[in-house]
């Protein structure tokens, strides 16, 4: 109180003093990303959340239901337990009644795998700035996540559709492939899931081929160039490569376990 | 958008210019023109979207006690003809008596309105929006176009949710939980028809509103903290928003997923939370499904979301104890400390809403460890804001009433939290009035009294004129005897065994005994609804006919009020100051004030400063 005439003395040269500059102390960003960058990653984590609730659905659905105890040759479709995978999904489009386990679906999931180093390619192409670099890249993204989304359209159908012999359902009658209602391959809820979480997954694939094209053309434009960064890229890259983390989950919890 | 991106360039300023532009994050400093529509409809300026969320909340919060007023009507006076009601409700009184399926949908619609579009978006929506920016020295959010996105999503979620309570079959009936098999069966109840659709659209849209908020709260405390604002310098209250945000972005998204299946399960015949039902004699085909994991994919949200509720109420009550006792708060650290311990402890104690579900014993009793646990930092907040108020230089501003009325809410419902946290004690409780009193003192009532302490603390901020304070004298007591008046005796019902969810108890000669308990909370609750019109009165008058505010009406710390009284889109019209000390320099040793602001640099408060700050000073 009694000590203001000091403060005024002292104050004036010293004013000018700087508050701290650590990587914490504010004005700058800590995390080095800006503030887009950040909200993908953050966006991301929520998501990942959401994807993290359908797979402990899943989980806790399997676990619910039976399993099959017999032997592998024996193995027949029943709605009594839950199926082999290896039995489900073994055929290849154009190779009818040969045994394929799983086969069209490593493929499918190569393809996506490419897809996320072609991306990666993409975002260090635009480190370079360099244009023609980009768009050959992001057209090769686009074209594998959208053969992705095309074998998963396949592989629906033939789902849907169903093997030639059936399975006698518990109301006497013969049932064909699969819908949300009724499954020949096992206990509805396999096919409940399956839909679902394949097709949630789809529709994030797809809204990344959307994202992809238009910052293809955006590229194209040279919105990019003129703005003196392809970060747009970068954030999207983020959500591919984020999508394709999903896959590898999905593929595991429906066909490997 | 991605033109907003923040240069680099001139940061941290040169030590020879003194108090050098801060980097302009946002080109928004500048004060173009704008028409009314993007200047009070589509704004992008964090303030005005602050005050949309505040003012759609205000019409949430009448409508949500509105409905409330009408079951407790049903309640209290069980066997009166209610066709006087009929002008208002329609047909849903049939025969002079309310409709029970309509009750349960007022139930339901007040419990949803409450938690979600009051004290959610009402609450979190209007003081994150508003105080961040300019509590951690910002322009605006990082991203005011999502901010804007944000509002509309809660906008339309709004008006589909509004929508929900005028159509033929009824607003979703099933309890603010949702739960199936009774949502997702229309044949069950009318409301689990078209009103639960629009239900699960509107929340579906509310989530994608959260999140857009969400990411850019957090953007912003973390990106866009001005020069000096250290983590350890933040204001409480941004901390509790920036946890507050972690945990809407972490929780709501398991809701999201719950409700995309229940949806699945509603309208495209899946099973996933059904199996083997009966419904009006019928077996439905769904097998399989397990109603229990949806009240675990809820409650995964649900338990986050009562901290989503409180937390923000606790931030700016730490804020205003301090300010208004002349006091640092008292434990500064261990304030944010425990607002970290219940943010991770609020992820792992969702089940023990689930003790009556048949779970495991063992899960049981995991579950009630768990939540037992959280009573340590809630008694260590508790214990600090009684400690910041002991011995302080009080001044009983309205604000400062609504908070101390905060802490003795918060005291009285956490007390019965520990009583239900036992699973032995909440199977016996469960279905009580008992419950329903617990959450309604220390989430209901303690996150409005957060709420209202808010408002009236920011609003010379956010209108640039003061709130009435004998009407909020008046406002608070009767609000404040209100609650009590409602809840306390609704403990003993519970006790009791007074069964909640009951739409028509008259039946049950046990429950007789409860008749007058009954009436008298239904009174008292009708009183408290109508002493709220008092504080509706006082803000809308005050915002054009109130008293006019100065800079810095309260004499507080943070930056907020360096601002100029009506500040512009862009906060402060020069440069943005940098942060030297904490802000909770209140009556410190030796100063010429009681309260030094938190852009003051050391080296002007010689007289005051302490051995280590001195240094810094040099």
């Amino acid at each position: 109180m009694a000590t203001t005439s000091t403060t005024q003395t002292l104050s004036s040269p010293s004013t000018q003093e700087q508050p701290r500059t650590g990587t914490w102390d504010g004005g700058n960003e800590p995390f080095k990303a800006s503030y887009g960058k950040l909200m993908m990653w953050f966006f991301l984590l929520s998501d990942a959340f959401t994807f993290a609730a359908f797979l402990t659905t899943y989980g806790l659905m399997r676990h619910r239901h039976l399993a099959y105890t017999g032997t592998n040759e024996a193995f027949e479709f029943s709605t009594a337990y839950w199926p082999i995978p290896d039995k489900v999904f073994n055929s290849f489009p154009g190779l009818h009644g040969v045994n394929l386990p799983l086969a069209f679906v490593a493929l499918m999931t190569m393809i996506l795998i490419f897809s996320s180093v072609t991306m990666v390619l993409a975002v260090e192409a635009g480190h370079r700035m360099d244009k023609k670099d980009v768009q050959k890249w992001l057209l090769w993204t686009i074209l594998f996540g959208a053969t992705f989304v095309s074998c998963q359209a396949w592989e629906w159908s033939h789902f849907i559709g169903g093997t030639e012999k059936g399975t006698l359902m518990v109301d006497g009658t013969r049932f064909f492939g699969a819908n949300l209602q009724r499954n020949e391959y096992g206990p509805v809820l396999f096919a409940d899931l399956f839909f679902f979480i394949t097709g949630f997954h789809g529709t994030h694939v797809f809204s990344g081929i959307c994202l992809l094209v238009w910052s293809f053309i955006a590229t194209t434009n040279g919105t990019f160039e003129k703005r003196g960064h392809y970060e747009m890229v970068e954030k999207i890259g983020l959500y591919w490569h984020f999508v394709d983390l999903v896959w590898v989950f999905v593929f595991t919890f429906f066909y490997l376990v | 958008m991605a033109a907003n991106i923040p240069t680099n360039a001139p940061v941290h300023g040169t030590p020879t210019v003194p108090h050098v532009e801060h980097d302009e994050h946002l080109h928004h400093d500048e004060h173009h023109e704008q028409s009314f529509l993007t200047k009070y409809i589509f704004s992008q300026d964090h303030k005005v979207i602050a005050k949309q969320f505040l003012i759609t909340g205000i019409f949430w919060a009448i409508m949500g006690g509105a409905l409330s007023s009408l079951f407790r009507l049903q309640l209290g006076w069980p066997e009166s003809t209610m066709s006087w009601l009929t002008p208002v409700l329609g047909k849903w009184v049939e025969a002079g008596k309310l409709n029970p399926e309509f009750y349960l949908a007022l139930v339901t619609m007040h419990g949803t309105i409450m938690v979600f579009f009051v004290l959610t978006a009402g609450l979190s929506g209007t003081f994150s929006n508003f105080l961040i920016p300019l509590q951690v020295g910002a322009r605006d959010m990082a991203s005011g176009f999502m901010n804007m996105l944000s509002y509309w999503f809660f906008f339309i979620s709004s008006i589909i949710m509004f929508s929900s309570i005028f159509i033929e079959t009824g607003p979703a009936s099933a309890g603010w939980t949702i739960y199936p098999p009774l949502s997702a069966l229309p044949q069950a109840i009318p409301g689990s028809g078209a009103g639960m659709t629009l239900w699960l659209v509107s929340m579906a849209l509310f989530i994608i509103s959260q999140l857009l908020g969400g990411v850019n709260y957090i953007t912003t405390v973390i990106n866009l903290r001005t020069r000096g604002m250290s983590m350890g310098k933040l204001p409480l209250t941004i901390w509790s928003f920036f946890l507050t945000a972690i945990l809407g972005l972490l929780a709501f998204p398991v809701l999201f997923s719950a409700a995309l299946l229940l949806i699945f399960d509603r309208s495209f015949g899946t099973s996933f939370f059904l199996s083997d039902i009966y419904i009006a004699g019928q077996a439905l085909n769904n097998t399989g499904g397990s109603p229990i994991l949806f009240q675990h994919l809820f409650w995964f949200l649900g338990h986050p979301e009562v901290y989503i509720v409180i937390m923000p109420a606790m931030g700016m009550v730490s804020e205003i104890l301090a300010t208004n006792s002349r006091k640092p708060i008292f434990g500064y650290r261990a304030m944010i400390g425990s607002l970290i311990g219940i943010s991770l402890l609020s992820f792992v104690v969702w089940a023990h809403h689930m003790f009556v579900t048949g779970m495991n014993p063992f899960l049981g009793s995991v579950f009630m460890f768990l939540t037992l646990i959280i009573a340590v930092p809630s008694g260590v907040k508790v214990f600090n804001w009684l400690a910041t108020l002991w011995r302080g230089n009080i001044r009983f501003t309205t604000a400062m009433l609504f908070s101390i009325g905060f802490v003795s809410l918060f005291i009285s419902g956490g007390l019965t939290g520990i009583i239900l946290g036992n699973a032995a004690l909440d199977i016996q409780m469960h279905n009580t009035y008992f419950v329903v009193a617990h959450f309604h003192l220390v989430m209901g009532s303690s996150a409005f009294f957060g709420l209202f302490a808010g408002v009236y603390h920011w609003f010379p901020k956010m209108f640039g004129r003061m709130l009435d304070e004998k009407l909020g004298y008046v406002h608070f007591w009767l609000t404040f005897i209100g609650v009590y008046l409602v809840f306390m005796p609704m403990h003993y019902v519970g006790i009791a065994g007074f069964p909640r969810r009951y739409y028509a108890w008259t039946g049950f000669d046990s429950f007789s005994q409860f008749a007058d308990l009954n009436k008298f909370i239904s009174a008292a609750a009708i009183f408290a609804f109508i002493g709220q019109f008092i504080f509706i009165f006082n803000f809308f008058y005050s915002i054009w006919r109130g008293r006019r505010a100065t800079e810095n009406p309260w004499n507080s710390n943070t930056l907020e009020w360096t601002t100029p009284v009506i500040p512009g889109h862009g906060n402060w019209p020069g440069a943005i100051p940098a942060v030297h000390r904490w802000p909770y320099d209140y009556s410190k040793p030796g100063a010429e004030k009681d309260f030094i602001p938190q852009n003051v640099p050391y080296s002007q408060t010689q007289s005051s400063n302490l051995p280590n700050e001195r240094e810094t000073a040099e």
